[in-house]
C-alpha cells in the first residue's frame, strides 16, 4: 500500500489527466531539453523585467489618477504644500510619500523598466551577434524588434505619466517631433492631444495606451515569441556532439524549472534591491509640470536618451516652401534616422540572407570572430548609439567633467559620422585576427613557455596540443564562398538581371572574400605532432 | 523769432551750448558729491579707516586687472557702482581674485578673510551707490518665507539654468550655472541682487525681497532633505539611472546568470 500522500497526488494527477489529456503533453514539454549558456539567459531577464512590470504597474493603478484636473496640493511633501498642480501628479507625490509601500512600488516600477529595456536591448545583441535571427528564425526576430520598439514607446509613456516637470518637456518633445511630420504634422499634433498644447487631454489618453492598449499587445507578442522558441528550439553554440538536427543541454524539468524559476526571484530580488536602495525619478524634485518652465538637465530616460542626443546634435535647418515649414532639424534625427534604424535591423536577416546567398535552415550559433562583417556591422550601430547617448547627456558630462557643451556637440558631430566607420574596420580586423589566432592554436598548439634544450644544443618551446573537442569547437563552422557573377555566355549575351547579380556579388565578395581559411586535417598532419 | 531761429541753425551753436551744459551738471554733481562725502566722513572714523584699508588690499590685490581707481580694464570690469553685495560676494566666495583665466571664476576657498573682504566691500561701496550687503535682519527667510511660493518662485525664474533641483547646469562655452544647494542664504541674495557672472540681476522690481525669501527657504528645505528613495545618485536625473540600470542592474544579473550556468564539478 502507497503512501496516502502519493495516493492522492496519483488520484489528482488522474483526474485531470483523464479530462484533458495533460499527461502526454506534459511528459513531452517536460523532458524539452535546453542548451545552457549564461547569454540564452538575457531574454530571461527580460520576461522577468517584465513581470515585475505588470505586477508593480498594477499596484500603482490603484492610486495613480489619470487626470489633469487641477488642485491644490495639501499631501505630505513640505516643500509643494499648497502648490497648484495636477491630479496625476498630485496622487503620484501621494504614492511616493502617503502611500504604504508606494514609493518602493515606485521605484521598482521605474528600475524594472529600465531593466526590461536594457536586458532586451542586450539579448538583442546576443541573438544579433551569434546570427540566431537566421532561418527558421526570422519571424520571432522581427517580434523582437517590435517588442523593443513598443517597450521605448511604453517607457516613454510612462516616464510621461506623473506629470511632473521633467516628464512634461518630454511630451513637449514628442508633440515637436509629431508636428515635424511633413504636411499632416499639425494635425496629427492637433488629433493627439486634442487641440493645443498642453490641453488636458494627454494624461487620461496615455494612461490608457500605456496601461492597457500597449502592455496587451506585448504580452501577445511575447507569447507568441515564447511559443515559436519552444516549437523551432533553442540554438546552441556550436561544439563536440552538437548538430543542426539536435540540442544539447538540460531538460525542462528539473533543471530549468529550478534554474528559471530560481532566476525569476533573482531578477525580482535585483529590482526590489535598487527600488530599496536607489532613488529614481524623484518627481518631488522636479515639480510640477507648467509650459512656461523649464530645467537645466532635462534628460529622458536611457533608451530615449539616443535619440534625444541626435535631436540635440542636429543643425538648425528649415526650409520653407509652398507655405509650409519643414524642421529638418527635428524631422531627421527625431523620424528619418530612427525609422532607418529600425526598419534596418528588422529586415536585417533577410539583408544577410541576401547578400552571402545562404538561405538554409540554422540550428547552431556562429562564433562571432567568424562571420566579421556582421559582427562588424554591429559594432557600428552600437559606436553611433553610443556617440549619440552621450550626446543626449552633453549637459550632464559638461558640468561633471569640466567640459564645453559645444566641445561635447562638435566633437559628438564629427564622431557620429567618423566612428562608426572606424568601429567597422578595427572590429573586422579583430575578428580576422581571432579567426588567425584560432588557426594557429589548432596548428601549432599552445605555447607551454617551457624552453627545452635539444642534444645538438637547438633551443625549443613545447606546445601542448589543443583537445580534439577544443579544436573541434574552432574548427567546425563552415567558411561559405562569394556568390560568383554571371558570366557573359560564349555569344556575347548577358543574363538577365545582370546588374543586380553583379551589385549583390559585389557585396558578398566584400562580406566573404577576407576570411583566414581554417585548418584542415591535412595541414594539421603535414605538420606532425613533433616538429617543434 | 526768425532770428532765434536762424542763430540756432549755426553750427557753431550745438557745441557752445553742450559746452554750457556739461559745465552746470558738472559743477552741480562736484557740489553734490562733495556734500556726501563730507557726511560720510563724520559718521565714523572707523569706516574710513577701514575704507583705507580696504583700498590699501585693493591696490595689492585687485588692481592689476580691475585698474587703480576700479575704472575696468581690458580683463576686467569696472567695479565703480557694484557695490558691497557684489564684492562680499565675489570675494566672499572665493571667485575672486580669479584662480586662472578660464571661462567662468568658481567656487574656492576665499583668499581673503571676513574682515579683508569687509574692507574691501566698504572701499567699493564708496566709488558709488550700489546694492549693500544684507544684513542678518533682512535674511528672515525661516520666520518670513513661504516654502512652497519660494519653489514656485525658483523654478519659474532659476531652473532653466540651476536645475529644478538647485543641482546647477550647463551654460554655454563652458560657462556653468554652480549649483545652489549649500551656498549660505546671504551669497543667495547677493547673487540674485548683483548677477554675478552669467547671471540676471533679479531686482526689487522683478522679485521682491519678500519673494527673495521665499526662495531662500526653498532652497533650503531642498537642501536639509536626505534620502528620500534611497542613494540620489547625484541628483541629475535619467543619466546616472541609466548608468546604474546598466553597471549594476544588467552586470549584476550577467554575473548570476553566468554562476547559473557554470557546471558543477
Amino acid at each position: 500500500m502507497k503512501p496516502a500522500r502519493e495516493r492522492i497526488a496519483g488520484s489528482v494527477a488522474n483526474f485531470v489527466d483523464e479530462r484533458t489529456g495533460a499527461a502526454k503533453f506534459l511528459k513531452k514539454s517536460l523532458n524539452k531539453v535546453f542548451p545552457d549558456h549564461w547569454s540564452f539567459m538575457l531574454g530571461e531577464i527580460a520576461l522577468y523585467s517584465f513581470i515585475i512590470l505588470l505586477l508593480s504597474g498594477t499596484f500603482l493603478t490603484f492610486w495613480y489618477v489619470p487626470s489633469q484636473e487641477e488642485l491644490i496640493y495639501e499631501g505630505s511633501y513640505v516643500p509643494l504644500k499648497g502648490v497648484k498642480m495636477s491630479a496625476a501628479y498630485s496622487s503620484t507625490l501621494d504614492i511616493s510619500f502617503d502611500v504604504r509601500g508606494g514609493m518602493l512600488m515606485r521605484q521598482i516600477h521605474h528600475w524594472a523598466a529600465l531593466l526590461f529595456l536594457a536586458a532586451m536591448v542586450a539579448h538583442m545583441m546576443r541573438v544579433f551577434f551569434t546570427g540566431a535571427f537566421r532561418k527558421p528564425r526570422e519571424m520571432n526576430w522581427i517580434l523582437g524588434v517590435a517588442l523593443i520598439t513598443l517597450g521605448i514607446v511604453e517607457g516613454f509613456l510612462g516616464y510621461s505619466l506623473p506629470d511632473d516637470l521633467l516628464s512634461g518637456t518630454g511630451i513637449r518633445i514628442a508633440q515637436a517631433i509629431l508636428q515635424a511630420i511633413p504636411l499632416i504634422g499639425t494635425y496629427a499634433a492637433f488629433f493627439a492631444f486634442g487641440g493645443e498644447f498642453p490641453g488636458l487631454d494627454f494624461i487620461p489618453r496615455i494612461y490608457t495606451v500605456h496601461v492597457l492598449l500597449l502592455p496587451g499587445i506585448m504580452l501577445g507578442l511575447i507569447t507568441v515569441h515564447l511559443m515559436l522558441v519552444w516549437y523551432q528550439k533553442h540554438t546552441q553554440y556550436p561544439g563536440p556532439g552538437r548538430t543542426e538536427k539536435n540540442v544539447v543541454g538540460y531538460p525542462l524539468l528539473p533543471v530549468y524549472m529550478a534554474k528559471a524559476g530560481g532566476f525569476l526571484f533573482i531578477v525580482f530580488g535585483v529590482t526590489a534591491f535598487l527600488g530599496a536602495v536607489a532613488s529614481i525619478n524623484p518627481i518631488w524634485v522636479f515639480g510640477p509640470y507648467t509650459p512656461t518652465q523649464i530645467s537645466a538637465g532635462s534628460q529622458p530616460d536611457w533608451y530615449m536618451g539616443w535619440l534625444d542626443g541626435l535631436v540635440r546634435m542636429a543643425p538648425p535647418i528649415e526650409t520653407y516652401f509652398f507655405g509650409k515649414t519643414i524642421s529638418w532639424n527635428i524631422l531627421i534625427p527625431g523620424l528619418i534616422v530612427p525609422g532607418i534604424m529600425f526598419t534596418g535591423l528588422a529586415l536585417w536577416p533577410f539583408i544577410e540572407a541576401w547578400a552571402t546567398g545562404d538561405k538554409r535552415e540554422h540550428n547552431l550559433l556562429d562564433r562571432p570572430r567568424n562571420t566579421p562583417t556582421r559582427t562588424a556591422v554591429g559594432a557600428m550601430a552600437i559606436t553611433f548609439t553610443i556617440v549619440a547617448l552621450i550626446n543626449g547627456g552633453n549637459d550632464i558630462i559638461a558640468t561633471h567633467f569640466s567640459l564645453t557643451i559645444n566641445q561635447i556637440m562638435w566633437a559628438t558631430r564629427i564622431s557620429i559620422f567618423v566612428l562608426p566607420p572606424l568601429a567597422y574596420v578595427i572590429t573586422k580586423r579583430i575578428c580576422l585576427a581571432l579567426q588567425r589566432a584560432d588557426r594557429d592554436l589548432v596548428l601549432h598548439g599552445r605555447e607551454t613557455g617551457r624552453l627545452v634544450m635539444l642534444p645538438h644544443g637547438e633551443f625549443v618551446e613545447i606546445h601542448e596540443e589543443l583537445s580534439p573537442q577544443e579544436a573541434f569547437t574552432r574548427t567546425s563552422h563552415e567558411q561559405l564562398a562569394p556568390i560568383p557573377v554571371a558570366a557573359i555566355d560564349a555569344n556575347g549575351v548577358r543574363p538577365k538581371g545582370v546588374l543586380k547579380d553583379r551589385i549583390r556579388a559585389r557585396i558578398s565578395k566584400g562580406i566573404l572574400q577576407e576570411q583566414i581559411a581554417k585548418p584542415t586535417a591535412k595541414e594539421k598532419l603535414e605538420l606532425g605532432g613533433g616538429h617543434h | 523769432m526768425r532770428k532765434l531761429s536762424r542763430l540756432r541753425r549755426r553750427k557753431i551753436t550745438a557745441p557752445v551750448l553742450l559746452f554750457l551744459a556739461l559745465i552746470v551738471v558738472g559743477n552741480a554733481y562736484a557740489f553734490i558729491g562733495a556734500t556726501v562725502t563730507t557726511s560720510g566722513a563724520t559718521a565714523s572714523n572707523a569706516r574710513s579707516t577701514m575704507v583705507d584699508e580696504g583700498r590699501q588690499i585693493f591696490l595689492r590685490g585687485c588692481s592689476s586687472c580691475h585698474g587703480l581707481n576700479a575704472e575696468g580694464g581690458g580683463i576686467a570690469p569696472a567695479l565703480i557702482g557694484v557695490g558691497a553685495a557684489s564684492v562680499d560676494f565675489q570675494v566672499g566666495t572665493g571667485r575672486m581674485p580669479l584662480a586662472d583665466m578660464s571661462q567662468q571664476a568658481m567656487r574656492k576657498t576665499p583668499v581673503y578673510n571676513e574682515e579683508e573682504t569687509a574692507a574691501l566691500a566698504e572701499y567699493v561701496a564708496t566709488l558709488a551707490p550700489g546694492p549693500a550687503i544684507p544684513g542678518a535682519a533682512q535674511l528672515t527667510y525661516e520666520r518670513d518665507g513661504n516654502t512652497a511660493e519660494g519653489g514656485e518662485l525658483f523654478r519659474t525664474n532659476c531652473a532653466m539654468c540651476h536645475n529644478a533641483a538647485g543641482q546647477g547646469g550647463a551654460l554655454t562655452q563652458g560657462k556653468y550655472a554652480p549649483t545652489v544647494m549649500g551656498v549660505e542664504a546671504k551669497y543667495i541674495y547677493e547673487a540674485m541682487i548683483t548677477g554675478p557672472q552669467a547671471m540676471p540681476v533679479f531686482g526689487e522690481k522683478a522679485i521682491t525681497p519678500a519673494e527673495k525669501l521665499s526662495m531662500i527657504k526653498w532652497i533650503k528645505a531642498v537642501e536639509s532633505e536626505k534620502g528620500l528613495g534611497g542613494a540620489s545618485l547625484g541628483k541629475v536625473g535619467p543619466v546616472t539611472e541609466g548608468l546604474v540600470a546598466w553597471v549594476l542592474g544588467i552586470g549584476l544579473l550577467i554575473g548570476i546568470a553566468v554562476w547559473l550556468t557554470t557546471k558543477s564539478r
